[in-house]
Protein backbone atom coordinates (compact mmCIF):
# COMPACT_ATOMS: atom_id res chain seq x y z
CA UNK A 1 0.00 0.00 0.00
CA UNK A 2 1.31 3.33 -0.87
CA UNK A 3 0.91 6.67 -1.68
CA UNK A 4 2.19 9.21 -4.20
CA UNK A 5 2.65 12.73 -4.18
CA UNK A 6 1.96 14.11 -7.42
CA UNK A 7 2.88 18.10 -5.59
CA UNK A 8 4.61 17.70 -2.17
CA UNK A 9 3.75 21.49 -1.55
CA UNK A 10 6.50 24.09 0.14
CA UNK A 11 7.50 22.29 2.83
CA UNK A 12 6.12 18.57 3.39
CA UNK A 13 7.66 16.34 5.82
CA UNK A 14 7.11 12.32 7.74
CA UNK A 15 6.82 13.62 11.46
CA UNK A 16 6.29 11.44 14.41
CA UNK A 17 6.00 12.29 18.08
CA UNK A 18 10.32 12.75 17.96
CA UNK A 19 13.46 11.62 18.78
CA UNK A 20 14.14 10.42 22.30
CA UNK A 21 16.67 9.62 24.41
CA UNK A 22 18.97 11.03 22.09
CA UNK A 23 19.68 14.57 23.10
CA UNK A 24 23.30 13.52 24.67
CA UNK A 25 24.37 12.81 21.70
CA UNK A 26 23.76 16.10 20.25
CA UNK A 27 20.31 14.98 18.49
CA UNK A 28 17.43 17.04 18.54
CA UNK A 29 13.78 15.78 19.03
CA UNK A 30 12.19 16.62 15.79
CA UNK A 31 8.69 15.89 15.49
CA UNK A 32 5.43 17.84 14.61
CA UNK A 33 5.84 21.53 15.13
CA UNK A 34 1.54 21.20 16.63
CA UNK A 35 1.99 17.98 18.75
CA UNK A 36 -1.59 17.80 19.28
CA UNK A 37 -3.10 18.37 15.77
CA UNK A 38 -0.57 15.21 14.79
CA UNK A 39 -2.04 13.32 17.99
CA UNK A 40 -5.87 13.56 17.43
CA UNK A 41 -5.64 13.47 12.93
CA UNK A 42 -3.69 9.94 14.06
CA UNK A 43 -6.65 9.20 16.68
CA UNK A 44 -9.50 10.59 13.80
CA UNK A 45 -8.25 7.18 11.80
CA UNK A 46 -7.99 5.15 13.86
CA UNK A 47 -4.24 5.15 14.28
CA UNK A 48 -2.08 5.19 17.56
CA UNK A 49 -1.52 8.71 18.64
CA UNK A 50 1.71 9.06 17.56
CA UNK A 51 1.94 7.24 13.57
CA UNK A 52 3.67 9.19 11.75
CA UNK A 53 1.74 11.90 9.56
CA UNK A 54 2.50 14.25 6.79
CA UNK A 55 3.51 17.75 8.30
CA UNK A 56 2.24 20.58 5.57
CA UNK A 57 3.40 23.65 5.64
CA UNK A 58 1.81 26.70 4.05
CA UNK A 59 0.59 25.22 1.15
CA UNK A 60 -0.82 21.54 0.92
CA UNK A 61 0.13 18.58 -1.53
CA UNK A 62 -1.65 17.00 -3.95
CA UNK A 63 -2.43 12.99 -3.18
CA UNK A 64 -3.37 9.72 -4.28
CA UNK A 65 -3.31 6.14 -2.71
CA UNK A 66 -3.42 2.80 -4.05
CA UNK A 67 -6.03 1.26 -2.24
CA UNK A 68 -9.13 3.07 -0.11
CA UNK A 69 -7.97 4.75 2.75
CA UNK A 70 -9.22 6.77 5.95
CA UNK A 71 -7.50 9.87 6.07
CA UNK A 72 -8.11 12.79 8.38
CA UNK A 73 -6.60 16.83 8.44
CA UNK A 74 -5.86 18.92 11.65
CA UNK A 75 -4.07 21.62 12.66
CA UNK A 76 -3.50 25.11 10.00
CA UNK A 77 -7.34 24.87 8.07
CA UNK A 78 -6.75 24.21 5.25
CA UNK A 79 -8.80 25.37 1.62
CA UNK A 80 -10.66 23.14 -0.02
CA UNK A 81 -10.95 20.30 2.18
CA UNK A 82 -12.98 19.26 5.26
CA UNK A 83 -11.07 19.44 8.80
CA UNK A 84 -11.17 17.43 12.05
CA UNK A 85 -12.71 14.30 10.66
CA UNK A 86 -12.24 11.12 9.62
CA UNK A 87 -12.90 11.18 5.16
CA UNK A 88 -12.86 8.18 3.02
CA UNK A 89 -10.42 8.13 0.06
CA UNK A 90 -11.22 6.06 -2.97
CA UNK A 91 -7.99 4.06 -4.77
CA UNK A 92 -6.87 6.21 -7.56
CA UNK A 93 -8.84 9.59 -6.38
CA UNK A 94 -6.54 12.73 -6.42
CA UNK A 95 -7.10 14.62 -3.23
CA UNK A 96 -5.84 18.30 -3.36
CA UNK A 97 -5.63 20.14 -0.06
CA UNK A 98 -5.40 23.21 0.10
CA UNK A 99 -3.18 26.24 1.21
CA UNK A 100 -3.48 27.59 4.67
CA UNK A 101 -6.44 30.04 5.53
CA UNK A 102 -5.36 30.30 9.54
CA UNK A 103 -2.12 28.87 11.35
CA UNK A 104 1.04 27.92 9.22
CA UNK A 105 1.23 23.61 9.81
CA UNK A 106 -1.60 21.09 9.28
CA UNK A 107 -1.01 17.11 9.24
CA UNK A 108 -2.78 15.02 7.25
CA UNK A 109 -2.80 11.52 8.58
CA UNK A 110 -3.75 7.93 6.63
CA UNK A 111 -5.41 5.06 8.47
CA UNK A 112 -1.99 2.56 8.98
CA UNK A 113 -0.12 5.51 9.57
CA UNK A 114 3.22 5.97 7.15
CA UNK A 115 5.63 3.37 7.18
CA UNK A 116 9.09 4.95 6.60
CA UNK A 117 12.15 3.15 8.36
CA UNK A 118 12.34 4.29 12.09
CA UNK A 119 16.19 6.14 12.93
CA UNK A 120 16.87 6.05 16.30
CA UNK A 121 13.66 5.20 17.18
CA UNK A 122 11.56 7.65 15.32
CA UNK A 123 10.49 8.35 11.72
CA UNK A 124 10.67 12.04 12.40
CA UNK A 125 12.80 13.75 9.79
CA UNK A 126 15.46 15.66 10.73
CA UNK A 127 16.06 17.98 7.68
CA UNK A 128 19.73 19.51 9.12
CA UNK A 129 21.18 16.01 10.07
CA UNK A 130 19.68 14.62 6.98
CA UNK A 131 18.27 11.65 8.50
CA UNK A 132 14.83 10.01 9.52
CA UNK A 133 11.48 10.59 7.20
CA UNK A 134 12.17 9.74 3.42
CA UNK A 135 15.71 10.06 3.16
CA UNK A 136 16.25 13.22 6.11
CA UNK A 137 14.65 15.53 3.22
CA UNK A 138 11.45 17.60 2.39
CA UNK A 139 9.26 15.64 0.36
CA UNK A 140 9.41 16.41 -3.73
CA UNK A 141 7.23 16.15 -6.34
CA UNK A 142 6.52 12.53 -7.25
CA UNK A 143 7.52 10.82 -4.27
CA UNK A 144 6.27 7.81 -3.36
CA UNK A 145 5.45 6.65 0.79
CA UNK A 146 4.32 3.10 1.89
CA UNK A 147 1.43 3.20 4.58
CA UNK A 148 -0.08 0.38 7.13
CA UNK A 149 -2.72 -1.35 6.63
CA UNK A 150 -5.29 0.54 9.21
CA UNK A 151 -8.77 0.06 9.19
CA UNK A 152 -11.31 0.99 6.60
CA UNK A 153 -14.74 2.71 7.29
CA UNK A 154 -18.22 1.39 5.92
CA UNK A 155 -19.55 4.23 4.99
CA UNK A 156 -17.86 7.21 2.71
CA UNK A 157 -17.82 9.91 6.02
CA UNK A 158 -18.16 9.25 9.75
CA UNK A 159 -20.59 11.34 11.27
CA UNK A 160 -18.29 13.03 13.70
CA UNK A 161 -16.12 15.15 13.82
CA UNK A 162 -13.61 17.56 16.23
CA UNK A 163 -14.66 20.95 17.28
CA UNK A 164 -13.11 23.92 19.57
CA UNK A 165 -10.39 23.00 22.06
CA UNK A 166 -7.62 21.31 22.36
CA UNK A 167 -7.54 22.00 18.74
CA UNK A 168 -6.43 25.25 19.06
CA UNK A 169 -8.11 27.85 17.48
CA UNK A 170 -5.17 30.22 15.66
CA UNK A 171 -5.21 34.10 15.09
CA UNK A 172 -2.42 36.23 13.66
CA UNK A 173 -2.17 37.11 17.01
CA UNK A 174 -2.25 35.67 20.74
CA UNK A 175 -0.48 35.07 23.96
CA UNK A 176 1.59 32.78 24.76
CA UNK A 177 2.15 31.64 28.37
CA UNK A 178 6.01 31.29 29.92
CA UNK A 179 7.46 29.86 32.44
CA UNK A 180 10.38 32.12 33.97
CA UNK A 181 14.10 31.13 32.56
CA UNK A 182 17.85 31.06 34.11
CA UNK A 183 18.54 34.89 33.21
CA UNK A 184 15.40 36.26 33.17
CA UNK A 185 16.19 38.49 36.47
CA UNK A 186 19.28 39.72 34.27
CA UNK A 187 17.27 41.81 31.95
CA UNK A 188 15.67 44.87 32.13
CA UNK A 189 12.00 45.24 31.58
CA UNK A 190 10.32 45.08 28.12
CA UNK A 191 9.58 41.38 27.55
CA UNK A 192 6.12 41.25 28.70
CA UNK A 193 4.83 44.91 27.83
CA UNK A 194 5.62 45.02 23.89
CA UNK A 195 4.57 42.82 21.29
CA UNK A 196 6.91 41.28 19.03
CA UNK A 197 6.84 40.03 15.62
CA UNK A 198 7.43 36.64 13.45
CA UNK A 199 10.63 37.45 11.50
CA UNK A 200 10.26 35.55 7.65
CA UNK A 201 13.78 33.61 8.96
CA UNK A 202 11.95 31.69 10.88
CA UNK A 203 11.87 27.71 10.64
CA UNK A 204 11.21 24.30 12.43
CA UNK A 205 14.60 25.22 14.45
CA UNK A 206 13.26 28.20 15.95
CA UNK A 207 11.30 31.57 15.57
CA UNK A 208 12.59 34.78 15.15
CA UNK A 209 10.77 37.72 17.07
CA UNK A 210 11.38 40.89 16.60
CA UNK A 211 10.42 43.75 18.73
CA UNK A 212 12.30 46.51 20.86
CA UNK A 213 15.33 45.19 21.58
CA UNK A 214 16.47 43.57 25.38
CA UNK A 215 19.13 45.04 27.49
CA UNK A 216 20.99 42.31 29.55
CA UNK A 217 22.30 44.07 32.40
CA UNK A 218 24.96 41.63 33.65
CA UNK A 219 27.84 40.98 30.99
CA UNK A 220 29.16 37.90 32.67
CA UNK A 221 29.67 34.48 29.60
CA UNK A 222 26.98 32.06 29.50
CA UNK A 223 28.12 28.30 29.19
CA UNK A 224 26.60 26.58 26.92
CA UNK A 225 23.79 23.96 28.70
CA UNK A 226 20.40 22.28 27.63
CA UNK A 227 17.52 23.90 25.92
CA UNK A 228 14.49 22.51 25.68
CA UNK A 229 11.48 23.16 22.86
CA UNK A 230 10.22 26.65 23.46
CA UNK A 231 13.05 27.54 24.95
CA UNK A 232 13.36 31.51 24.76
CA UNK A 233 16.96 32.48 24.15
CA UNK A 234 18.19 36.63 24.02
CA UNK A 235 21.50 36.95 22.19
CA UNK A 236 23.43 39.69 22.07
CA UNK A 237 21.12 41.30 20.04
CA UNK A 238 18.24 41.71 22.33
CA UNK A 239 15.93 39.94 19.90
CA UNK A 240 14.45 36.75 21.26
CA UNK A 241 15.07 33.22 19.37
CA UNK A 242 12.16 30.62 20.29
CA UNK A 243 13.73 26.94 20.04
CA UNK A 244 11.01 24.59 18.69
CA UNK A 245 11.15 21.45 16.96
CA UNK A 246 14.17 20.96 15.17
CA UNK A 247 16.36 22.93 17.91
CA UNK A 248 20.08 21.74 18.56
CA UNK A 249 19.98 20.34 21.86
CA UNK A 250 22.55 22.92 23.60
CA UNK A 251 22.46 26.85 23.98
CA UNK A 252 24.85 29.29 24.88
CA UNK A 253 22.94 32.27 25.02
CA UNK A 254 21.38 33.79 27.89
CA UNK A 255 17.71 32.25 28.24
CA UNK A 256 14.99 34.61 29.39
CA UNK A 257 11.59 32.58 29.89
CA UNK A 258 10.78 28.90 28.54
CA UNK A 259 6.90 28.67 26.53
CA UNK A 260 4.89 26.17 28.41
CA UNK A 261 4.18 22.96 27.25
CA UNK A 262 0.37 23.03 26.72
CA UNK A 263 0.95 26.33 24.40
CA UNK A 264 4.03 24.79 22.37
CA UNK A 265 1.38 23.52 19.24
CA UNK A 266 -0.05 27.27 18.92
CA UNK A 267 3.48 28.41 18.73
CA UNK A 268 4.10 26.00 15.89
CA UNK A 269 0.86 27.93 14.17
CA UNK A 270 2.87 30.95 14.06
CA UNK A 271 4.28 32.29 10.52
CA UNK A 272 6.11 35.50 9.39
CA UNK A 273 4.68 38.71 10.72
CA UNK A 274 2.38 37.59 13.43
CA UNK A 275 2.23 38.87 16.48
CA UNK A 276 2.80 37.39 19.84
CA UNK A 277 3.09 38.43 23.69
CA UNK A 278 4.23 36.75 26.82
CA UNK A 279 2.89 36.48 30.07
CA UNK A 280 4.34 34.47 32.78
CA UNK A 281 3.22 31.76 35.05
CA UNK A 282 4.50 29.02 37.43
CA UNK A 283 5.82 25.83 35.98
CA UNK A 284 3.42 24.02 38.44
CA UNK A 285 0.41 25.91 36.88
CA UNK A 286 1.89 25.14 33.43
CA UNK A 287 1.98 21.22 34.07
CA UNK A 288 -1.38 21.52 35.93
CA UNK A 289 -2.63 23.25 32.74
CA UNK A 290 -0.84 20.18 30.96
CA UNK A 291 -3.30 17.33 33.35
CA UNK A 292 -6.16 19.46 32.34
CA UNK A 293 -5.47 19.34 28.44
CA UNK A 294 -4.27 15.50 28.86
CA UNK A 295 -7.64 15.21 30.34
CA UNK A 296 -9.33 16.65 27.52
CA UNK A 297 -7.39 14.14 24.95
CA UNK A 298 -8.18 10.86 27.01
CA UNK A 299 -11.74 11.76 26.63
CA UNK A 300 -11.28 12.55 22.91
CA UNK A 301 -9.54 9.05 22.54
CA UNK A 302 -12.44 7.38 24.32
CA UNK A 303 -15.07 8.88 22.13
CA UNK A 304 -13.33 7.88 19.12
CA UNK A 305 -12.91 4.60 20.29
CA UNK A 306 -16.50 3.72 21.31
CA UNK A 307 -17.16 5.02 17.91
CA UNK A 308 -15.12 2.88 15.60
CA UNK A 309 -16.23 -0.31 17.49
CA UNK A 310 -20.03 0.42 17.28
CA UNK A 311 -19.19 1.39 13.40
CA UNK B 1 39.97 11.21 65.47
CA UNK B 2 36.80 11.09 62.95
CA UNK B 3 37.02 13.29 59.86
CA UNK B 4 33.67 14.96 58.91
CA UNK B 5 33.49 15.06 55.25
CA UNK B 6 31.99 18.15 54.13
CA UNK B 7 29.31 17.12 51.22
CA UNK B 8 28.93 18.85 47.79
CA UNK B 9 26.10 20.12 46.67
CA UNK B 10 23.80 20.37 43.73
CA UNK B 11 21.81 22.96 42.96
CA UNK B 12 18.30 22.15 40.91
CA UNK B 13 16.02 24.16 38.90
CA UNK B 14 13.05 24.21 36.46
CA UNK B 15 14.04 24.25 32.92
CA UNK B 16 10.41 24.56 31.25
CA UNK B 17 7.92 22.32 32.77
CA UNK B 18 9.34 19.02 31.59
CA UNK B 19 12.93 19.39 32.43
CA UNK B 20 14.87 20.39 35.50
CA UNK B 21 18.67 21.20 35.26
CA UNK B 22 21.40 19.94 37.73
CA UNK B 23 23.87 22.15 38.36
CA UNK B 24 27.27 19.99 39.77
CA UNK B 25 29.22 23.00 39.64
CA UNK B 26 31.78 25.08 37.25
CA UNK B 27 33.36 23.35 34.56
CA UNK B 28 36.62 24.45 36.02
CA UNK B 29 36.34 22.95 39.29
CA UNK B 30 37.87 20.17 39.86
CA UNK B 31 35.97 16.85 40.14
CA UNK B 32 33.06 18.06 38.37
CA UNK B 33 32.97 16.68 35.41
CA UNK B 34 33.41 12.90 37.41
CA UNK B 35 30.59 14.35 39.13
CA UNK B 36 28.72 14.69 36.03
CA UNK B 37 29.10 11.38 34.21
CA UNK B 38 28.61 9.76 37.86
CA UNK B 39 25.28 11.34 38.17
CA UNK B 40 24.52 11.24 34.35
CA UNK B 41 25.07 7.12 34.41
CA UNK B 42 23.26 6.63 37.43
CA UNK B 43 19.51 8.31 36.10
CA UNK B 44 20.18 6.40 32.73
CA UNK B 45 20.34 3.60 34.57
CA UNK B 46 16.59 4.30 36.08
CA UNK B 47 14.11 2.36 34.18
CA UNK B 48 11.45 4.25 34.29
CA UNK B 49 9.14 5.24 31.56
CA UNK B 50 8.89 9.25 32.05
CA UNK B 51 12.34 9.79 31.98
CA UNK B 52 12.98 10.85 28.47
CA UNK B 53 16.58 12.21 28.32
CA UNK B 54 19.34 12.89 30.59
CA UNK B 55 21.78 15.82 28.66
CA UNK B 56 25.07 16.30 30.40
CA UNK B 57 26.91 19.39 29.71
CA UNK B 58 29.58 21.30 31.72
CA UNK B 59 28.88 21.31 35.11
CA UNK B 60 25.51 20.49 34.56
CA UNK B 61 22.89 17.51 33.62
CA UNK B 62 19.47 18.56 32.46
CA UNK B 63 16.67 15.73 33.05
CA UNK B 64 14.15 15.78 30.57
CA UNK B 65 10.78 14.00 32.31
CA UNK B 66 6.97 13.92 31.13
CA UNK B 67 5.22 15.42 34.08
CA UNK B 68 1.61 13.21 32.78
CA UNK B 69 3.31 9.76 33.42
CA UNK B 70 5.47 10.77 36.37
CA UNK B 71 3.68 8.63 39.26
CA UNK B 72 4.40 11.61 41.25
CA UNK B 73 2.23 11.29 45.03
CA UNK B 74 2.49 14.92 45.83
CA UNK B 75 0.51 17.88 44.40
CA UNK B 76 3.72 18.98 42.53
CA UNK B 77 5.52 16.77 40.61
CA UNK B 78 8.49 18.78 40.15
CA UNK B 79 8.98 19.09 44.05
CA UNK B 80 8.66 14.95 43.98
CA UNK B 81 11.08 14.79 40.88
CA UNK B 82 13.83 17.20 42.93
CA UNK B 83 13.64 14.93 46.07
CA UNK B 84 13.98 12.06 43.77
CA UNK B 85 17.40 13.18 41.26
CA UNK B 86 18.72 14.09 44.79
CA UNK B 87 18.48 10.58 46.08
CA UNK B 88 20.09 9.01 43.34
CA UNK B 89 23.17 11.62 43.13
CA UNK B 90 23.44 10.39 47.13
CA UNK B 91 24.05 6.90 46.49
CA UNK B 92 25.78 7.46 43.66
CA UNK B 93 28.73 9.41 45.41
CA UNK B 94 27.79 12.32 43.23
CA UNK B 95 27.16 14.47 46.79
CA UNK B 96 30.45 12.59 48.82
CA UNK B 97 33.43 15.03 49.29
CA UNK B 98 36.03 12.46 47.66
CA UNK B 99 35.50 12.77 43.70
CA UNK B 100 33.28 9.73 42.45
CA UNK B 101 34.93 6.73 40.71
CA UNK B 102 33.58 6.83 37.17
CA UNK B 103 32.54 2.87 36.70
CA UNK B 104 32.30 2.77 32.91
CA UNK B 105 35.63 5.21 32.26
CA UNK B 106 36.72 4.39 28.75
CA UNK B 107 40.11 4.37 27.33
CA UNK B 108 41.52 7.78 26.28
CA UNK B 109 39.95 8.32 21.96
CA UNK B 110 42.41 8.13 19.98
CA UNK B 111 41.15 10.78 16.95
CA UNK B 112 43.65 10.86 13.88
CA UNK B 113 44.01 14.36 12.49
CA UNK B 114 46.18 15.57 9.10
CA UNK B 115 47.13 18.86 9.91
CA UNK B 116 47.78 20.23 6.73
CA UNK B 117 46.61 23.63 5.35
CA UNK B 118 44.71 21.86 2.92
CA UNK B 119 42.84 20.40 5.15
CA UNK B 120 42.94 23.34 8.33
CA UNK B 121 42.37 26.55 6.59
CA UNK B 122 42.88 28.75 9.26
CA UNK B 123 46.17 26.75 10.37
CA UNK B 124 49.10 28.63 8.86
CA UNK B 125 47.13 32.24 10.52
CA UNK B 126 46.49 30.97 14.01
CA UNK B 127 49.96 29.07 14.07
CA UNK B 128 51.30 32.56 12.65
CA UNK B 129 49.17 34.21 15.55
CA UNK B 130 50.55 32.03 18.37
CA UNK B 131 54.29 33.13 17.27
CA UNK B 132 54.66 29.35 16.83
CA UNK B 133 56.12 27.53 13.47
CA UNK B 134 53.43 25.06 11.99
CA UNK B 135 55.60 21.74 13.84
CA UNK B 136 55.52 23.32 17.06
CA UNK B 137 51.83 24.69 16.39
CA UNK B 138 50.65 20.71 15.65
CA UNK B 139 52.77 19.38 18.43
CA UNK B 140 51.46 21.23 20.86
CA UNK B 141 47.76 20.62 19.58
CA UNK B 142 48.56 16.52 19.83
CA UNK B 143 50.64 16.27 22.91
CA UNK B 144 47.68 17.42 25.40
CA UNK B 145 44.59 14.88 26.38
CA UNK B 146 41.37 16.47 26.24
CA UNK B 147 37.93 15.93 28.30
CA UNK B 148 34.77 16.27 26.46
CA UNK B 149 33.07 18.28 28.38
CA UNK B 150 29.57 18.49 26.17
CA UNK B 151 28.19 16.96 22.69
CA UNK B 152 25.99 19.10 20.96
CA UNK B 153 25.92 22.56 18.33
CA UNK B 154 25.11 19.14 16.09
CA UNK B 155 24.84 15.81 16.75
CA UNK B 156 28.00 14.47 17.39
CA UNK B 157 30.34 17.56 17.71
CA UNK B 158 32.03 17.17 21.00
CA UNK B 159 33.17 20.35 22.95
CA UNK B 160 36.92 19.53 24.51
CA UNK B 161 38.70 21.28 27.20
CA UNK B 162 42.10 21.59 28.11
CA UNK B 163 43.97 23.13 25.19
CA UNK B 164 47.03 25.06 25.64
CA UNK B 165 45.81 28.54 26.57
CA UNK B 166 48.93 29.28 23.75
CA UNK B 167 46.33 27.76 20.99
CA UNK B 168 43.83 29.33 22.18
CA UNK B 169 41.99 31.62 19.23
CA UNK B 170 39.09 33.66 18.89
CA UNK B 171 36.42 32.43 16.42
CA UNK B 172 35.48 33.82 13.38
CA UNK B 173 33.65 37.06 13.31
CA UNK B 174 31.71 35.95 10.25
CA UNK B 175 31.26 32.40 10.58
CA UNK B 176 32.03 30.43 7.30
CA UNK B 177 28.64 28.83 5.85
CA UNK B 178 30.11 25.37 4.88
CA UNK B 179 32.76 23.53 7.49
CA UNK B 180 34.16 20.17 5.73
CA UNK B 181 33.09 17.02 7.65
CA UNK B 182 35.48 16.33 10.50
CA UNK B 183 37.12 19.11 10.68
CA UNK B 184 39.38 20.57 13.41
CA UNK B 185 38.97 23.68 14.84
CA UNK B 186 39.69 26.00 17.88
CA UNK B 187 36.97 28.00 19.21
CA UNK B 188 38.22 30.20 21.63
CA UNK B 189 39.32 28.12 24.51
CA UNK B 190 38.23 24.65 23.79
CA UNK B 191 38.84 22.83 20.60
CA UNK B 192 36.10 20.60 18.80
CA UNK B 193 35.75 18.58 15.41
CA UNK B 194 32.76 19.20 13.40
CA UNK B 195 30.88 15.56 12.72
CA UNK B 196 29.07 17.07 9.86
CA UNK B 197 29.26 19.58 7.05
CA UNK B 198 27.67 22.76 8.67
CA UNK B 199 27.91 26.09 8.90
CA UNK B 200 30.58 27.09 11.91
CA UNK B 201 32.96 30.12 13.29
CA UNK B 202 35.63 27.89 14.39
CA UNK B 203 39.71 28.46 13.42
CA UNK B 204 40.07 24.99 10.88
CA UNK B 205 43.36 23.65 11.97
CA UNK B 206 42.67 19.90 10.60
CA UNK B 207 40.96 17.12 9.40
CA UNK B 208 39.94 13.56 10.53
CA UNK B 209 39.05 10.68 8.53
CA UNK B 210 36.87 8.77 11.69
CA UNK B 211 33.08 9.52 11.78
CA UNK B 212 32.01 11.21 14.59
CA UNK B 213 28.23 10.71 14.53
CA UNK B 214 27.61 6.89 12.82
CA UNK B 215 23.22 6.17 12.47
CA UNK B 216 24.90 2.40 12.79
CA UNK B 217 26.54 3.10 16.38
CA UNK B 218 25.05 2.83 19.76
CA UNK B 219 25.46 5.32 20.86
CA UNK B 220 25.57 7.29 17.52
CA UNK B 221 27.54 9.61 18.73
CA UNK B 222 31.57 8.58 18.92
CA UNK B 223 32.15 10.69 22.36
CA UNK B 224 30.18 11.38 25.41
CA UNK B 225 30.66 13.76 28.21
CA UNK B 226 33.65 12.74 30.15
CA UNK B 227 35.45 10.90 27.74
CA UNK B 228 39.21 11.97 26.91
CA UNK B 229 40.79 12.16 23.67
CA UNK B 230 44.00 12.57 22.45
CA UNK B 231 44.40 13.54 18.50
CA UNK B 232 47.17 11.98 16.54
CA UNK B 233 48.61 13.59 13.73
CA UNK B 234 48.58 11.65 10.73
CA UNK B 235 49.93 12.24 6.82
CA UNK B 236 47.74 13.48 3.76
CA UNK B 237 48.04 10.14 2.58
CA UNK B 238 47.41 8.47 5.40
CA UNK B 239 44.36 10.31 5.40
CA UNK B 240 43.37 10.07 2.19
CA UNK B 241 43.96 6.41 2.54
CA UNK B 242 41.65 6.36 5.36
CA UNK B 243 38.89 8.18 3.53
Amino acid sequence: MEMKLHKAGVLTTVQDLGRYGHRSSGVPVCGPMDTIALRIANLLVGNPEGCACLEITLVGPEIEFSTDKVIAVCGAKLSGVEMNRPLSVKAGEKIKLGSCISGSRAYLAISGGITTEPVLGSQSTYLRGHFGGLEGRALKDGDVLNIGKGLSLKKDVARFYISGSPLSQYSGALTLRVIEGAHMAEFSAGFFTQSYKVSVSSDRMGLRLMGKPLKRKVATDIVSRAVVCGTIQVPADGQPIMLMADAQTLGGYPQIAHVCSVDLPLAGQLKANDVVEFSLITANDAQELLKKREAHMALIRTGIKHYFQSE
Amino acid sequence: MKVRLKSQKIRLSALGDCAIEVFVGFPSEDGVIERVQVLTLALKKQNVNWLLDIVPAYGTVAVFYDPIRIPSVLENSYDWLCAWIKEIALNAGVLARRTPTVSKKRKPVEIPVCYDKSLGEDLERVAAKAKLSLQAYIKLHSSTTYRVQAVGFAPGFPYLAGLSPKLSAPRLETPRERVPAGSVGIGGSQTGIYPFSTPGGWNLIGQTPLRLFDLNQTPPALLAVGDEVIFRPISKEEFLAWK
